[in-house]
């Protein structure tokens, strides 16, 4: 029997790597994008277990709003990433340093 | 009806977008003028729910009381100052697309939405309907090279805030089992009496809300994005991204903190305390080393931030009228700040450093004097409206009872001090120093809008009363 403590340790560990990543990595800002779906995916793995838990429905139907949101992130953010590339020819996050002060 | 500005500014935005299909570049003014008319009918509608009583709509998801409608009358009328303030610029610089407004009443539609959302999942829709527009408004400008970096950090940051803000709301229905703002706060309480070792569960969930709403502000240590998206976006873009959105992270912060989790205020104020104080001390000293104005302006408003969570942090009616007092002046003066440097600018050039304001005095008095108005303003200095929102603030942390009030209340007081030097020397630019500031050239709207905006510093610095007895009301129940 998997408890509901299992599953909150599961997207913690999940979110714990999504941040990390978005902190430590140097080099690939799709790496970026990639960490805030983890990101996003952990937070559904807690909506989906509290709402199985407490057996209220209001958790499952968050996560689809959020599934939905993070869609429409994720294309504002390649949008960006594309517009980015023409300009900068890079897509390097350690060479996106232009505004400093 | 009490939804009417929502439904209303959406059908709008929808119409818009299909009237611009069919309009050409040369008549974009079309678009511009169409925005405006819904963002001032909007307005209009929004005045019929002052002084109604409190409704709540559509099984608790969304409630229109009186703080919702003053900040949405705050947030359309700013909106509507910002939009006056990009005509003339996206134009000169040939981004003068439809997309622009648009996105900019969508932006405003989010904005609604997150003030009047009583569930967790209308606050988190309205806040990503508000940030999905800035991430595409900052990328505007195609040809810039910093605009599309600024857009990325700006995106990776708002993506960051969303998720902690998430995770903690998850963590909050996991202990209460509701999404909606009044059972929670009722089931908090009752679980509070019950278990009272299940609070650390919920300052846990409060932990995650309060850092997701530190980041949308911009309050330190979450603040690295404000100055980089500041500087980097398209000057009409940073006015907007530093005004009215920050009105609707305070109705945000408003519904998440006192009216979700008032049974664990100790525990969140502490918190506020830590990110406020760093932010008056960071943000003033760090602005003192800018020479470029719009990363000075972004110091600046972090220091601001820091100021306004004085206020919010006293956890007291007084503290939260203070603070609402504070983040709709604060958004006015944002606004006319990042105009100066809008009315400053033409074809080609891009006013970027504070030595491009030196002589200005000579060449035109009138804005020099505006300018004043709004460097003086911000630094505080009575009878500008600055002034009011910070002795407010300060007297509702004295007021609050709180252990370490006096301290807080004299770190704010001497940082201020440190704040007004590199006011100053913005004014000392355009008055004192030599310089080749040349002839104006920017269109009349814009100069009205920027006029406007520098008249109110002083319209409303010397009768504060109204706006003041305003947002008294609405936390005086």
């Amino acid at each position: 029997m998997i408890a509901l403590s299992d599953y909150l340790v599961v997207s913690a560990i999940l979110f714990a790597i999504a941040v990390a990543g978005l902190v430590l990595n140097r080099k690939n800002v799709i790496i970026l994008l990639m960490c805030v779906e983890l990101m996003l995916l952990a937070v559904n793995t807690n909506f989906i277990a509290f709402s199985r838990y407490l057996g209220d429905t209001a958790g499952q139907i968050f996560v689809f709003f959020i599934l939905t949101v993070a869609a429409a992130e994720a294309a504002i953010g390649l949008a960006i990433l594309v517009v980015l590339f023409r300009n900068r020819n890079t897509i390097n996050v350690e060479e996106l340093d232009h505004l400093k002060g | 009806m009490p939804m009417l500005p929502e439904l209303f500014l959406l059908a709008a935005a929808c119409a818009i977008l299909l009237i611009d299909l069919y309009v050409g570049d040369e008549k974009r003014t079309l678009t511009y003028g169409l925005a405006q008319l819904s963002l001032v009918a909007t307005f209009v509608l929004n005045l019929q729910n002052f002084g109604a009583a409190r409704e709540v709509l559509y099984h608790g998801m969304f409630v229109v009381d009186g703080m919702a409608t003053l900040l949405k009358a705050g947030m359309l009328a700013v909106m509507a100052l910002v939009l006056m303030f990009s005509r003339d610029y996206i134009n000169q610089r040939s981004f003068h697309r439809g997309e622009y407004y648009i996105l900019a009443l969508f932006a405003s539609l989010g904005m609604l939405v997150m003030v009047s959302g009583y569930s967790f999942l209308t606050i988190y829709l309205g806040l990503e309907l508000l940030s999905l527009s800035l991430y595409a408004m900052v990328a505007m400008r195609r040809d810039s090279t910093d605009g599309p970096e600024a857009a990325m950090k700006y995106f990776v940051m708002g993506a960051l805030a969303s998720g902690l803000l998430l995770y903690g709301m998850s963590m909050i229905y996991g202990v209460t089992g509701s999404i909606q703002i009044t059972e929670v706060q009722a089931k908090a309480v009752e679980i509070l009496a019950a278990h009272p070792d299940k609070a650390a569960l919920l300052t846990f969930g409060a932990i995650f809300l309060v850092a997701g709403i530190a980041f949308k502000l911009g309050a330190v240590p979450f603040h690295m994005w404000v100055p980089d998206v500041y500087h980097g976006a398209p000057t009409s873009v940073s006015a907007l991204v530093s005004s009215a959105p920050k009105i609707a992270v305070f109705g945000m912060a408003m519904r998440l903190l006192p009216e979700t989790l008032n049974s664990v205020l100790a525990q969140w104020q502490l918190l506020l305390t830590i990110l406020c104080m760093l932010s008056i001390v960071i943000g003033n000293v760090s602005a003192v080393a800018q020479s470029n104005i719009k990363r000075m302006l972004a110091f600046s408003g972090i220091a601001h931030i820091g100021y306004f969570l004085l206020g919010l942090l006293s956890g007291t009616a007084q503290g939260y009228s203070a603070a609402m007092f504070y983040i709709l002046v604060y958004a006015l003066m944002s606004v006319a700040g990042f105009g100066m440097i809008l009315v400053m600018t033409r074809a080609g050039f891009e006013c970027e450093s504070i030595d491009d304001f030196k002589g200005l005095w000579k060449r035109s008095p009138w804005h020099a004097l505006m300018m004043m108005f709004i460097m003086m303003s911000m630094a505080g200095v009575p009878p500008l409206v600055g002034f009011w929102p910070k002795l407010e603030v300060i007297r509702a942390v004295l007021d609050s009872g709180l252990p370490h009030a006096v301290w807080l209340a004299a770190i704010a007081v001497l940082f201020a001090v440190v704040g007004a030097w590199y006011y100053l020397r913005v004014v000392k630019a355009i008055f004192f120093d030599e310089g080749e500031a040349p002839e104006l050239q920017t269109a009349g709207d814009l100069r009205l809008a920027f006029s406007i905006a520098g008249l109110s510093m002083l319209v409303l610095g010397l009768m504060p009363g109204p706006l003041l007895a305003l947002c008294a009301a609405v936390f005086a129940s």
